[in-house]
């Protein structure tokens, strides 16, 4: 139960975080990636990074044109829905099929977002491209840092995310529990 | 040792010696009277912070400088009362008018005592005040942008050097008269400034921003007004001026102006005087002044002509002023931070002298008068004066207070800071200074909470201090630690124009409220231009409007053509960055104007009267980005009467703006 709510919070909250640091920005030029949108860190981090981005021919990120973005948030809402019915009907099979499912949509979420990444890391409008390094892409990492020109981008989950695993732990050790409760009735 | 070699060694020892001190001799013997540790004490580390701001006003430059302490590194000049081809400051459509006065454009003053607004009698780093001298006006700068906001010419008055001088919550700042003129000015011989002259003293309304206003004046004999401070704690609500010539002089003053073995305080009560303003006993005196605030929306400079002032004489309002006799042609007067001693520095006195509050409210409630002059009652010296610092060096000038019970006052003569202890009046401990010292200041020394833990000695003559730089030298700060019981000289460092008075705050109250970019959204400017799709062109008779944006690394539009030799061009330039210090500039070739710097989210206009035919290029001054070299621009110039059309080209971004506009994407 606690787990989907959990789960439900992510809704609300960034689930993933890029921040690129340079020389030129100490202070930092982030993006959130939330499950209906991404945003600036801070109001118009979003445009600046766009505005750098012009320089190397990347595409604006445009969240309004990012599909998956309309769909992500009646994912997390079904799984949230589908956790609170496991939950309350309690068999430890749905809890399986429930966690099976989760894991299923992060990988797919996380593959998505390495397709986006990939994407507007190499597909790059060279003609109109203004700084060219000959065998240079610019994809950031989905988990880590990575040197990019002068930005060191580092891409980490945020509470959202956090709130994600979390929910997932949880539901493992749910399954766990209740499988000893279950072994210890048995051998009752 | 044979005698022979013990001669040699000797005579040789001789000459060695001798030349070390001739060595010791020819170095300057004042560097080495730094403190041992000065290095550590004013280094601050590449990356890191001042602990101080320090607002030190640029003299006869116009402007206010910013000095990080205790580096002494120059952060800014804010441009002032002076144009500032640099960012365009007073040459730009959006500024100009903040220079304007009943005298036309005057583009240039002389800054000198620069004032941060308190509440509850401490510098709380909201504005910074500073006064033009010569044709009075007082500014007000914000402290979350460091620009100009708001300039207030004061009337009736000619050299508003008692200025703008604040009361505990900032509802007012002063401006005295140092040249009493005729009020109102008038065609008169200047042999008659005995019947005709007078002085003026204003208190300007100053706590809300952009409404700046003469508040009230009051009319006093014609001498000198020099300087001024509010009282606090038992003495707020009274305001102390120093005059001199009392002689009432007009000519050859440095002797005629310096006969009097007294001169006085003026003790201002003006809590009685805005009683006798409200009770109607101030008269509605016609005087023409400008007010140029700059819109907080628009952020466009306006004029605001303004008729008349509220006058008031003494004669009418008994108890508003009191004449406190002070030797000799007193300069400063500062109040102490209990607010119970008024410090006066008789330029040509021996002796510097305290008056007490409590004694000046005796003397009042006694009648210890002396004499009455136009109104004004004169007290006796005994009876105000509560103590006399004795044999304290020469010219003392200036007083200013650590908040532990010491006093350290200027000596411009002597060139030293003396360090005396308040009710004992003895002098505990004095520094020379480097050279001929002017106004002192420690953070927040004039006010009722000090930071004493440093002092700036600000100068006038540097001779030998730095490396000279032909006939004029630069003047100079010098840093001195006073936390212990020695004053400690750490640093010199040079000024710009010439630093009068300074006042400084902790970083902390100012650094975190910095204003990073100007919001586009907001930007109500009448020209902005939001969007590389929103540029263009427009003629209107021979008037020109040029729309245009900036941001990295391109204008947009960039090429304007269908311009003729008789029009008047006018650029509006936007830069549309949202980011912190991504600044662009803006020239044009051949403009006998200035040019433009943009601060993001700007608008700012230049204009440009071009006077022959032919192609002339534009560019960004402030090195923006890497492509910096190729933000520019062309601007083609036709005959009058050319028949070549108005055109502006369309960037590639504005063309996809233009068409996602027609999708309704």
């Amino acid at each position: 139960m606690l787990a989907s709510l959990l789960l439900a919070a992510t809704l609300a909250t960034p689930i993933w975080r890029v921040e690129l640091v340079a020389p030129q920005y100490p202070e930092g030029l982030g993006m959130e990636i939330r499950a209906h949108t991404i945003r600036g860190m801070r109001e118009h981090d979003l445009d600046n990074m766009n505005e750098l981005n012009h320089y190397i021919g990347m595409k604006r990120i445009e969240p309004d044109s990012i599909r998956e973005l309309r769909i992500i948030p009646w994912v997390i809402g079904a799984l949230a829905a589908f956790g609170l019915v496991a939950a309350l009907i309690g068999r430890r099979a749905l809890v399986w099929a429930w966690l099976a499912a989760f894991a299923a949509g992060g990988v797919v979420g996380l593959v998505d977002f390495w397709r986006w990444e990939y994407d507007f890391g190499h597909n790059l409008d060279l003609e109109h491209a203004i700084i060219k390094v000959p065998g240079m892409t610019y994809q950031p990492p989905i988990l880590g840092s990575k040197q990019l020109l002068n930005f060191t981008a580092t891409s980490l989950p945020a509470l959202g995310g956090w709130l994600a695993g979390a929910a997932f732990l949880l539901g493992v050790a749910a399954l766990f529990l209740t499988r000893r409760r279950a072994h210890a009735a048995a051998t009752a | 040792m044979p005698p022979l070699r013990r001669a040699v060694l000797a005579t040789a020892a001789t000459v060695v010696a001798a030349a070390l001190f001739y060595a010791c001799r020819s170095t300057t013997p004042t560097t080495s009277l730094a403190a041992g540790d000065a290095a550590s004490r004013v280094y601050v580390a590449p990356g890191t912070y001042d602990e101080y701001y320090a607002f030190l006003s640029g003299g006869f430059s116009g402007q206010v400088s910013v000095y990080g302490l205790p580096s002494g590194r120059l952060l800014k000049v804010i441009p002032v009362f002076s144009q500032n081809p640099e960012t365009g400051y007073g040459y730009n459509e959006e500024t100009k008018d903040l220079l304007t006065t009943t005298y036309g454009f005057v583009p240039w003053d002389d800054t000198h005592h620069a004032e941060l607004s308190q509440t509850d009698g401490v510098p709380d780093g909201r504005w910074l005040f500073i006064n033009g001298n010569n044709t009075p006006r007082i500014a007000r700068i914000d402290l979350t942008r460091f620009e100009t906001d708001e300039i207030l010419q004061i009337p009736n008055a000619a050299g508003g050097h008692a200025s703008p001088f604040t009361t505990p919550d900032s509802k007012y700042v002063v401006s005295a008269t140092r040249f009493s003129v005729p009020v109102p000015n008038a065609d008169v011989s200047i042999d008659s400034y005995k019947q005709n002259f007078k002085g003026t003293l204003s208190f300007i309304t100053a706590n809300q921003p952009g409404k700046m206003d003469v508040a009230f004046q009051i009319l006093m004999p014609g001498y000198d007004y020099d300087l001024g401070h509010a009282g606090k704690g038992p003495s707020d609500g009274w305001f102390f001026f120093t005059s001199y010539n009392t002689e009432q002089a007009n000519t050859k003053l440095e002797e005629n102006a310096s006969k009097n073995d007294k001169d006085f305080i003026a003790a201002v009560n003006y809590k009685q005087a805005e009683t006798c303003v409200a009770q109607g006993k101030a008269k509605d005196f016609p005087s023409e002044y400008d007010h140029n605030v700059v819109d907080s929306v628009s952020r466009v400079a306006k004029v605001e002509r303004k008729t008349s002032v509220k006058m008031l004489d003494p004669k009418d309002c008994p108890g508003v002023v009191y004449y406190l006799p002070t030797p000799k042609s007193p300069h400063g007067v500062d109040v102490d931070p209990t607010g119970e001693y008024i410090v006066a520095g008789g330029k040509l006195a021996t002796v510097i002298p305290v008056h007490s509050f409590t004694k000046l409210q005796k003397a009042i409630a006694d009648k210890a008068f002396e004499k009455e002059i136009d109104g004004i009652p004169v007290i006796k010296y005994e009876a105000v004066m509560a103590g006399e610092v004795q044999k304290p060096g020469l010219g003392p000038l200036h007083t200013e207070f650590d908040g532990k019970g010491y006093a350290y006052t200027s000596m411009f003569i002597s060139s030293e800071i003396v360090k005396w202890k308040l009710g004992t009046w003895e002098v505990v401990d004095r520094i020379p200074t480097y050279y001929s010292i002017g106004h002192l200041m420690i953070p927040g020394g004039d006010s009722r909470k000090p930071w004493g833990k440093y002092v700036l000695a600000m100068n006038k003559i540097t001779k030998d201090r730095y490396l000279p730089t032909g006939p004029e030298l630069s003047q100079s700060a010098q840093l001195i630690d006073i936390t212990g019981d020695k004053m400690k000289l750490l640093l010199d460092f040079p000024t710009i124009g010439e630093p009068h008075y300074a006042q400084a705050i902790p970083a902390s109250m100012i650094k975190d409220k910095q204003v990073k970019y100007f919001s586009l959204a907001q930007n109500t400017n009448p020209w902005v231009t939001r969007s590389e799709a929103e540029g263009g062109i427009k003629r209107s008779g021979k008037r020109v409007d040029i729309k245009m944006i900036a941001i990295r690394s391109h204008f947009a539009p960039d090429n304007f053509e269908g311009v003729r030799i008789g029009d008047t061009v006018y650029f509006h330039v936007t830069n549309i960055e949202q980011d912190w210090d991504i600044e662009h500039g803006f020239a044009v070739f051949g403009n006998t104007n200035a040019e433009l710097t943009l601060n993001p989210g700007d608008t700012r206009t230049l204009k440009w009267v071009p006077t022959r035919v032919g192609v002339y290029p534009f560019y960004c001054t402030d090195f923006c980005s890497a492509l910096h070299q190729e933000m520019q621009g062309y601007i083609r110039v036709s005959p009058a009467g050319s028949t070549v059309a108005l055109t502006a080209n369309t960037s590639e971004r504005a063309r996809r703006q233009l068409a996602d506009a027609q999708t309704g994407k």
